[in-house]
């Protein structure tokens, strides 16, 4: 198959520039793929989505009676980050999450920043992701979010923006380390002599990181990933990982709390945990305190982390710093704790709560992306270019109501990657998810989630809405090792908390560009409270069939696998 | 292992191997039909008798025992929980919330197996052709065990696994025996003409013990197919070679030789080992074979219970 007829159409492609020219790092690929005998290409497509059936990160498609299981849509021509590119996200993404720990260590402590007013007191504390139990909680080396998924897109100038940063529990993770599986299966030499960065290091580095948790006096600290149970979409991911680390996949049903201490139930009796890499939300997580009515979590688990006698990945309470509020103070927040301009920008974005803001806002609807602040997943959204006249009108109610319930940003229009479809190629909008542990020091994770909308013209790369996933390469240095490539930077930002915020002088609210055009990609934060599985308790009780009779005795059985 | 994950592993054993062997009771009447076509259709009634579940089999579908209504009863009806279809719904449920612990061979062969019978479910196969059916029910049961022995370490996870299938298929044979029992109840005239030995082969049959049992006994006598099913020491799907099995499987996980106890569960089937080490069959007869078996199921049950409270249920001590 040739590229000859593929066409960037005015938008930033990742594998060509403007002339068509292949850019740095894709030569090879290109080179390879011109190649190929005719239909060849297609026959790797199809193998490829083959072998992800058989390695099985599928999802179980709900609703559907057959219980079938579907693979997330595949296609095998990478995106690629050269490595100029990625030393910076890299720089970027440390910086940005180094000072957001810092902001959630310090709202949850002296709330030094909303003292200095640099963030409104009141918007953090209406914030419905503030967790007033996590006041004066003191994590393990005062790090808070280990693991988070940022959300970057790319404009027409190839500028790489944060769209959102996820630092609760952000999934995807395992179709990263899939996808490379399979497409190093797929393009074996092209890999080899393009110095592919690898990715297989993720697991072990996930295991450090959750084993640095843990007190210095437990020798060896029992780990566990906690899911929400298999009815949730991200079940497999959970499963995955536990496999990958070796550790234990428990749910909060194989939990208990007794005499100050996290156990799981075991056929040899209760066994201490000590680190748990929670894969389900804030509000699940302990009915005693936060939401009563979770059925998912564990009784007193609060307690026992506040005594610090279990650690968690993420800390509750980290969503206070991916509020969509919030997210619009994030170069205020970076400037303020570190000094420093923030490497990567935010979208502009007009806060509603703003009277000024909200003025623009509600004079522009036709040409902004509105969002609601405490709202993931693509909900509580408004896509202004492509809205009737009266969404418009609904939102603009919805604005006046609530503002501070409202953000609006330019549509942006994402860059794009050759894909095959039907036969031949086109550009394809994406988006990336690098993935950023935290824990004796900070990680990035060379590579990450590329989601891309396969719809033609869609900029909606969530899974439920036609997006699909594409392996991403980060061309290196033959390091291969996230940290070492990064020493400068990576010695700016210890993991130590060294106290002292610098207060600054603030420039003046949020710059705001003119809007641009197109529209958004929505995030695809997992949602804890999983839809399929809150409230379908999945108990193994045992029982004989309530309706036999008589002196027969009758047949045992479980309700194993039953709705309750 | 955690608890929930070791109760998982045994209920989806159990679950496949009951699915098995209700196929197994109902090909009993199969067997008959090839060999007695006349008398076939009188026979539907003890099947469901033998399950223990008559009264909801009645709810449904009154007392009409007819074999369309029997197959639908025992191998296709989503409500009842015992089936066919459900049994294996809940068997993958079992093993897709452990696919981490058991061989990816075992979650396709138990997947696949759930959506082929949905499938067949859907059609008039079952009926239209019951013998094929229930074969490849039988069948694909077998494939699921082989490929836990053979793709799966034969650690803790496998011992739970196998004490699960054990358990179930002692209770089934027992249940197979009793089929019998009821074809019997309303004509004990019959006893000892032409038509009770093919009964008898019927049920030999249908626990795959026809060969077997010729090997052992030559003659197909009654006494002597319920001692075999019974006692036997070297048939698989014999009760007592089930309970054995069951014993060292239960000794595997706690590390305890046979012939000490360090659980409940040990001390309830220990002793029911004992109990059947020490019975025969002229004994059993003394009793009335139906009451004896009953009894049987009863401690079988009391036995699972016993694993359930010691494996599956850690409890914090209350303070």
């Amino acid at each position: 198959m040739k590229f000859s007829n593929y066409l960037t159409q005015g938008f930033y492609d990742e594998l060509f520039d403007e002339q068509g020219i292949p850019r740095p790092g894709a030569q090879l690929l290109i080179n390879k793929i011109e190649s190929l005998p005719a239909n060849d290409l297609i026959h790797k497509q199809k193998s490829a989505e083959t072998a992800l059936l058989q390695l099985g990160n599928t999802f179980a498609v709900y609703g559907s009676e057959e219980g079938t299981e579907k693979i997330l849509p595949f296609d095998i021509i990478p995106r690629i980050i050269d490595n100029g590119d990625w030393h910076i996200l890299e720089k970027g993404l440390k910086q940005r999450i180094y000072a957001l720990n810092l902001f959630i260590d310090d709202v949850y402590h002296d709330r030094k920043i909303l003292n200095d007013k640099i963030v409104p007191e009141d918007l953090i504390m209406s914030c419905t992701t503030y967790r007033k139990q996590c006041e004066g909680l003191n994590p393990p080396g005062k790090i808070w979010c280990h693991v988070t998924g940022t959300d970057l897109i790319r404009d027409t100038d190839g500028k790489f923006y944060v769209l959102e940063d996820n630092m609760r529990c952000p999934s995807g993770v395992s179709y990263v380390l899939e996808n490379r599986q399979v497409l190093k299966r797929t393009f074996p030499h092209v890999f080899a002599d393009s110095k592919v960065r690898p990715v297989d290091e993720y697991p072990n580095k996930l295991l450090a990181t959750l084993e640095s948790l843990a007190p210095d006096t437990v020798p060896s600290p029992k780990i566990g990933v906690l899911t929400p149970g298999m009815y949730n979409s991200a079940y497999f991911e959970h499963s995955f990982l536990a496999q990958q680390m070796g550790v234990e996949l428990v749910e909060g049903q194989d939990l208990v709390v007794s005499d100050g201490f996290v156990y799981m139930r075991t056929t040899r009796g209760l066994q201490r945990i000590d680190v748990i890499y929670r894969r389900l939300d804030d509000d699940f997580m302990d009915p005693k305190a936060f939401r009563p009515d979770s059925m998912l979590g564990i009784p007193g688990i609060m307690e026992v982390y506040r005594n610090g006698k279990v650690a968690m990945a993420n800390a509750p309470g980290t969503g206070i710093a991916d509020d969509k509020a919030v997210y619009a103070y994030v170069p205020k927040i970076i400037k303020y704790y570190l000094g420093e301009d923030a490497i990567l920008p935010n979208v502009p974005t007009f806060i509603c709560r703003d009277e000024k803001d909200r003025a623009h806002v509600l004079e522009n609807l036709d040409k902004l992306v509105v969002k609601a602040a405490n709202e993931s997943g693509g909900y509580g959204m408004l896509i202004g270019p492509h809205a009737s006249q009266k969404e418009r009108e609904e939102f603009a109610l919805l604005i006046q109501k609530n503002p501070r319930n409202y953000i609006a940003q330019p549509t942006i229009s994402l860059s794009r990657v050759p894909t095959i479809v039907d036969g031949h190629f086109e550009g394809r909008h994406v988006d990336l998810r690098p993935y950023i542990l935290y824990g004796e020091e900070i990680y990035v994770l060379p590579g990450g989630l590329t989601r891309v909308a396969l719809k033609k013209g869609s900029l909606v790369v969530n899974s439920s809405q036609g997006g699909g996933t594409k392996d991403t390469w980060v061309i290196g240095d033959d390091r291969g090792d996230g940290t070492l490539t990064s020493e400068p930077h990576f010695q700016s930002y210890p993991a130590t908390f060294e106290s002292e915020s610098q207060s600054q002088s603030q420039s003046p609210p949020q710059s705001q560009s003119p809007p641009q055009s197109q529209s958004q990609s929505q995030s695809q934060s997992e949602p804890g409270g999983p839809r399929h599985s809150f409230g379908e308790g999945y108990s193994q009780s045992q029982s004989g069939s309530p309706l036999s009779s008589s002196s027969q005795s009758q047949m045992q059985s479980s309700s194993g696998g039953s709705h309750a | 292992m955690l608890s929930r994950v070791a109760s998982s592993i045994y209920w989806m054993t159990r679950y496949i191997e009951r699915a098995e062997n209700i196929a197994r009771f109902i090909s009993v009447n199969l067997n008959l039909t090839l060999d007695f076509p006349s008398e076939a259709s009188r026979q539907w009634q003890p099947i469901v008798m033998a399950t223990g579940d008559h009264a909801l089999f009645e709810k449904k579908y009154g007392t009409d025992y007819s074999s369309r209504n029997v197959i639908n009863f025992l191998a296709l009806d989503q409500d009842y929980a015992n089936s066919i279809i459900s049994s294996l719904r809940a068997a993958r449920e079992n093993a897709r919330s452990v696919r981490e612990i058991i061989s990816s061979e075992m979650w396709e062969q138990v997947n696949r197996y759930y959506i082929e019978l949905k499938d067949s479910a859907k059609t008039d196969f079952p009926n239209r052709n019951p013998h094929k059916f229930f074969k490849i029910i039988t069948m694909r049961g077998h494939m699921f065990t082989g490929l836990l022995y053979s793709t799966m370490s034969h650690g803790e996870a496998f011992q739970f696994a196998l004490t699960g299938l054990l358990l179930e298929r002692a209770d089934k044979t027992s249940r197979i025996l009793d089929v019998k029992y009821f074809m019997l109840l309303p004509r004990a005239g019959e006893v000892n003409t032409p038509y009770d030995s093919i009964q008898w082969a019927a049920v030999l049959k249908s626990a795959s013990a026809l060969e077997m049992y010729r090997k052992r006994f030559h003659r197909i006598i009654p006494k002597q197919v319920c001692d075999f099913l019974i006692f036997d020491g070297e048939f698989p799907r014999s009760i007592r070679f089930c309970l054995k099995k069951a014993e060292k499987s239960l000794h595997n996980i706690s590390g305890s030789p046979v012939g000490t106890v360090s659980n409940m569960a040990e001390k309830s089937l220990g002793r029911l080992c004992a109990d059947i080490d020490y019975s025969d069959i002229d004994e059993i007869i003394d009793i009335g074979m139906h009451e004896y078996l009953d009894g049987l199921q009863v401690k079988i049950n009391s036995v699972g219970s016993h694993i359930h409270d010691a494996f599956f249920k850690a409890i914090p001590p209350q303070s």
